[in-house]
Parts: structure tokens; C-alpha cells; sequence
């Protein structure tokens, strides 16, 4: 089976307006982060991986692994959106006994694995990427991560794992939005040269503008790796990207919309 | 909590040049003035724990004493080889500092939910646990900690919480602090939030006359002084938003084993594993886990 074939960019809008919902409903964190990613999302769920929401556990489906967990609304409207979960799901997130907790969570159809604590996601891809070749299966691992996720050492040790093995149906994508919790990363623990890095530690690397769709569907599709390598996509993003005043500002990365600032971030989203 | 916290820490910080703080790319809106007043003894190890936690061994074996912070499992079971070898066993005087203690960040989930913390500290011989039930305990226990350099750890829940002490407490690891008076064999002895939840059952019929204690400060060593407490009293309900397996009351039974004479019942109030993975404010978790 192919890509659900769902064209991105209008799937990446109705992401966009339903994660702010969500967060407005909830009064949640995180929406600058889950903004960031929006795009990356809805290209690997409707353009790049194989999927079939009618068998969230069908064995050839491509692996998803969202290790900046803190951004799920971004997930969980793709998964709406595809067909996994119904959209009135999306009504419950954060409240007390829902399933879609906030951070996302492995008990969602559609999800693979919990995340919340950062460093988790590349050595679980690591994990079912060298599953997956040992066991002469076809399908690809693809794992998103945070540019402050990289301070967490667990990632390089998968870095090193990976290219080792030489695990080149793993994909990695990093959110390189600049920003993480109190500042940027330049000013916390910079990153930089991080295409060198990677490339010293064995991976393939692309850097892409990870708001153009083009760009990432041709950075992403099955055959666009390099082969007996794993690679790396830099995905160049701004945090917030869809809504002004959330673009590029730390507080939204604990602020929640208020009534006034929804309504706004939904006419600039271009919600129906 | 996290207000008096920084309070004290900058208070501390102004009597003693030793202290230090290392964050892990967090406490936004939190940090901030011991950041700007101590820029020299600050510094954010951005999404690093381990390293984190590391390089605060270091510092402290070079005289400084380090506080750590984060929040929830990150500062402890991230790093818990850190803690055990460098920060435990060489002695060194680091406090852990984890925010959102329990089921504060309820619905953040189960990466966030910090309720076998007591169990993974309070097996390292020297550790010192810091437990506080209000913002009044929060400042006495930083002074001790501070005036009684060692590994230790803080547990701090958000924010908002009430006093019930009304000036910081005489504190020390194994001393019943009494908050409510009552009949003088019956008690309800909590630790960390659990103060919150004594106090409230305190007032109901089924617990009427029954005196409210907390103890914000054990550890292993102060088990030996609990004898001396249980002996005069026939009950003792301990409270606490922790899993019973590792936990306090777990603890205040393992100090009555130790005695074999004693008599008094100890009866743990701790929550129930249901809550693992349950999504929902603290309050309903705390509700759902038997609390
Ligand atoms: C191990 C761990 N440490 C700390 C945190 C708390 N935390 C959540 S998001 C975040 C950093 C946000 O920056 P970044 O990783 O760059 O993500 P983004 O900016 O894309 O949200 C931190 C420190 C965590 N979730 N896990």
C-alpha cells in the first residue's frame, strides 16, 4: 500500500487550526511547538508514509515517532484528520480521563510510542529500524526530534548505533527551530556546525526549508536516502510558523491562546 | 512553592558563596532572579541531565554547593546513576530539585507524573529526602540543607499551595512537625502534599480528634529515631502522593521492623498504580489513586 495521498498543505491548515484549538480548549502548553512541526506532520502522513487508518497496526505500515511528545496536537490532529481517530476525540485532550493525554501517548490508534521526556525517540527508532532489517521487513522508521532534544546524550549514542549498523530505513528529522524553553539554542547549547556533526557521526544529511512541502516530500520519499546510511533531515522551521504573534516568541511555548488570540490565530490560519 | 523556593535560594545564595544553581532548560518565569543576581553561579545545561547532574558532582567537589532543578522524573530518574555515584556515594552536597512532585502535572501524563521518586532517592544511604507540605517548609528545609551539606533532594510541587506553618518550621530528617492538635495515640503523619490531604481528612467525622503531623525531612539514617515516636501512640495513618511500594509510609513501616516491640499500627495511605497513565488534573489523579 501507498501514502494515503491527502494533499499536505491543506491537511497542515486544518492541523494547524485544530491544534490551536485544542491547546485554547485544554488551556495547554506547547503550541509553538506543535506549529513548528505542523508541516513536517501532515507530509509524512499524507504524502510520504504508508498507512492505513483502517488497521493502525497493519505490519507494513511505516513507523512514526513523535519524540518531542510535548507537541502531540499536531499528531493527534493528523490522526483526526486521516481517519484514526474520530475528530470529536480532539474534544477530550487534556481533560481528566481522556486518551489523548498531553504528550503523546502510545494508547492513541495510530501512535507508536509514548514520549514526554525528551532523548527517548531515536534509540526506540533505532530499535525497530535494526528490528526491521534483521527481520528482512520493508518498512521505514521515521523520528522526529527537537533541536533542544539534541543536548540529551541518548541521541548521539543513537547516532552512533545507527550508522554502525548502517540502518538506512531510519530517518531522522530535526524541528530546527532555533528556540527551546528559556532561550535559543545558540544560547543554551548550540548545536552548530550541525550538518558536520551529523555527517561525522555517519548519518546522510539534507537540509530542507521545513515549511515547504515540495522540499520535504522529495527529502523524504521512499529512495530519497542514501543507501547503508541513515539519514538526517535538517528541517529549517520557525516555531509558531502559521500565527504571527506566536512566530519565533518563547511564551508561546507555555502560553494558551486566550478567547481574543484563537480567534485571531484561526483568521490567520485560515480556518473555514 | 517554586516562588518560596527561589526566595530562599536567593536569600541562601546572598549568606553562603557556595551556592549554585544548574537548570535543565527549565523554570521560565522562575529562575530568573537568582539568574540575574548570581550570574556567575547559575547556568541553564540546557536538555542535559545527565551531563547536568554530572558536572554538579563536579562543581561540588570543588566547594560549590549545587542545587539542580528541573522538573518531575528528569532531574532524578534521568540522571540516577549521576545521583547514586557521583552526587551519593562521593558525598558530595547537591541537592535535587524536582518540581510538580506527584500528580501536579496531571494531565501532561505519565512522563510527568513524579510518583516513585521517594522510592528511587531514599535507597541511597546518605541522601537526605526534603519533603515539604507548604512554602513555610520549603524555607526551612533549603536551610537545613544548606547548613548540613550532602546529597539530598527537594520535592517541590507547583504553585499555589497554602501555608500551614505561619514562620519556617525547626526541621530536621525525622522530626514530626505537629500541625493539628488532637488525641495524643492517634495521628495522621504525611509528607510532601500529603500535608494538604491530612489536613483536609483531619476534619471529617471519620478522623475527628486525630492529631496532623508532617515530616519533611527523612531519610534512611532517621529511621532509627522513629521508635521513639510510635511507642506512646496505638495509630498512625501516613499520607503521601507517592506509590505505597517505595514510598513513606513503606518507609515509616520499615522503622517500626526495626523495633520488634512496638505495638502501633502504621497504616500507609499511598496512591494506587490506576493512576499510572491516567490522564487528568492532580486532583481527580490524587481522587482516582485513593487519596
Ligand atoms: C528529559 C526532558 N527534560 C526536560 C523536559 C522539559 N522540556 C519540555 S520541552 C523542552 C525544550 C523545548 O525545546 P526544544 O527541545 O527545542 O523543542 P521545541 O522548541 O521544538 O518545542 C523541555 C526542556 C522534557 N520534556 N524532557
Amino acid at each position: 500500500m501507498a501514502s494515503l495521498q491527502i494533499a499536505s498543505v491543506d491537511l497542515a491548515r486544518r492541523m494547524r487550526a485544530q491544534a490551536v484549538k485544542m491547546v485554547h480548549r485544554a488551556r495547554a502548553s506547547h503550541i509553538g511547538s506543535a506549529l513548528s512541526i505542523a508541516d513536517i506532520v501532515a507530509v509524512l502522513y499524507g504524502q510520504v508514509m504508508a498507512l492505513d487508518p483502517a488497521r493502525p497496526d497493519w505490519d507494513e505500515r511505516d513507523r512514526f515517532l513523535l519524540s518531542k511528545g510535548h507537541a502531540c496536537v499536531a499528531v493527534y490532529a493528523a490522526l483526526a484528520e486521516c481517519g484514526f481517530i474520530p475528530e470529536s476525540a480532539l474534544l477530550n485532550y487534556g481533560q481528566d480521563h481522556s486518551m489523548l493525554m498531553n504528550h503523546i501517548s502510545h494508547k492513541v490508534p495510530g501512535v507508536e510510542f509514548s514520549t514526554g521526556s525528551l532523548g527517548h525517540g531515536l534509540p526506540f527508532g533505532v530499535g525497530k529500524a535494526l528490528a526491521a532489517k534483521r527481520s528482512g521487513r520493508g518498512w521505514r522508521t521515521f523520528v522526529l526530534l527537537s533541536d533542544g532534544e539534541l543536548g540529551e546524550g541518548s541521541n548521539w549514542e543513537a547516532m552512533m548505533f545507527a550508522a554502525h549498523h548502517g540502518l538506512d530505513n531510519l530517518t531522522a528529522i530535526v524541528d530546527y527551530n532555533k528556540l527551546q524553553s528559556l532561550t535559543t539554542v545558540d544560547a543554551t547549547l548550540r548545536v552548530e556546525p550541525l550538518a558536520d556533526k551529523l555527517r561525522a557521526f555517519g548519518w546522510a544529511v539534507r537540509e530542507v526549508d521545513g515549511h515547504d512541502h515540495a522540499a520535504l516530500i522529495a527529502a523524504l520519499e521512499r529512495g530519497a536516502g542514501a543507501v547503508g546510511k541513515p539519514t538526517f533531515v535538517i528541517a529549517h522551521t520557525t516555531k509558531g510558523k502559521g500565527v504571527s504573534f506566536m512566530e519565533n516568541a518563547v511564551p508561546w511555548h507555555y502560553k494558551s491562546p486566550n478567547d481574543a488570540e484563537l480567534s485571531r490565530a484561526l483568521e490567520e490560519i485560515g480556518d473555514a | 512553592m517554586r516562588n518560596a523556593f527561589i526566595e530562599e535560594l536567593v536569600a541562601l545564595a546572598r549568606k553562603h558563596p557556595q551556592v549554585a544553581l544548574i537548570v535543565g532548560d527549565l523554570g521560565y518565569s522562575v529562575i530568573e532572579p537568582f539568574a540575574e543576581e548570581f550570574p556567575d553561579r547559575f547556568v541553564n545545561a540546557g536538555v542535559a541531565e545527565q551531563n547536568m547532574t554530572g558536572l554538579a558532582a563536579g562543581m561540588a567537589s570543588e566547594g560549590y554547593h549545587v542545587f539542580t532543578y528541573s522538573i518531575a522524573n528528569f532531574p532524578t530518574f534521568r540522571c540516577a546513576e549521576q545521583i547514586r555515584n557521583d552526587v551519593a556515594y562521593h558525598e558530595l552536597p547537591v541537592t535535587v530539585v524536582a518540581v510538580g512532585g506527584g500528580l501536579a502535572y496531571g494531565a501532561l501524563g505519565y512522563s510527568h507524573h513524579a510518583v516513585q521518586d521517594y522510592a528511587l532517592m531514599r535507597t541511597m544511604p546518605n541522601m537526605v529526602l526534603a519533603a515539604p507540605g507548604d512554602p513555610m517548609e520549603v524555607r526551612a528545609a533549603m536551610r537545613f540543607l544548606v547548613e548540613n551539606p550532602g546529597p539530598s533532594y527537594l520535592r517541590l510541587g507547583k504553585a499555589g499551595e497554602p501555608s500551614f506553618h505561619t514562620a519556617p518550621p525547626e526541621v530536621a530528617p525525622g522530626r514530626w512537625l505537629k500541625l493539628r492538635d488532637g488525641e495524643p495515640d492517634r495521628a495522621f503523619l504525611s509528607t510532601g502534599a500529603g500535608l494538604q490531604i491530612a489536613m483536609d481528612w483531619a476534619v471529617t467525622p471519620e478522623h475527628a480528634g486525630r492529631e496532623v503531623y508532617s515530616m519533611p525531612l527523612w531519610s534512611m539514617a532517621a529511621k532509627a529515631s522513629q521508635a521513639e515516636m510510635l511507642r506512646t501512640r496505638s495509630d498512625v495513618i501516613t499520607v503521601e502522593d507517592h506509590l505505597y511500594d517505595g514510598g513513606f509510609g513503606s518507609w515509616l513501616l520499615e522503622a517500626k521492623a526495626l523495633d520488634q516491640s512496638l505495638t502501633c499500627a502504621v497504616r500507609p495511605r499511598a496512591l494506587d498504580p490506576v493512576v499510572c497513565g491516567t490522564v487528568g488534573s492532580q486532583a481527580t489523579l490524587n481522587r482516582l489513586g485513593g487519596l
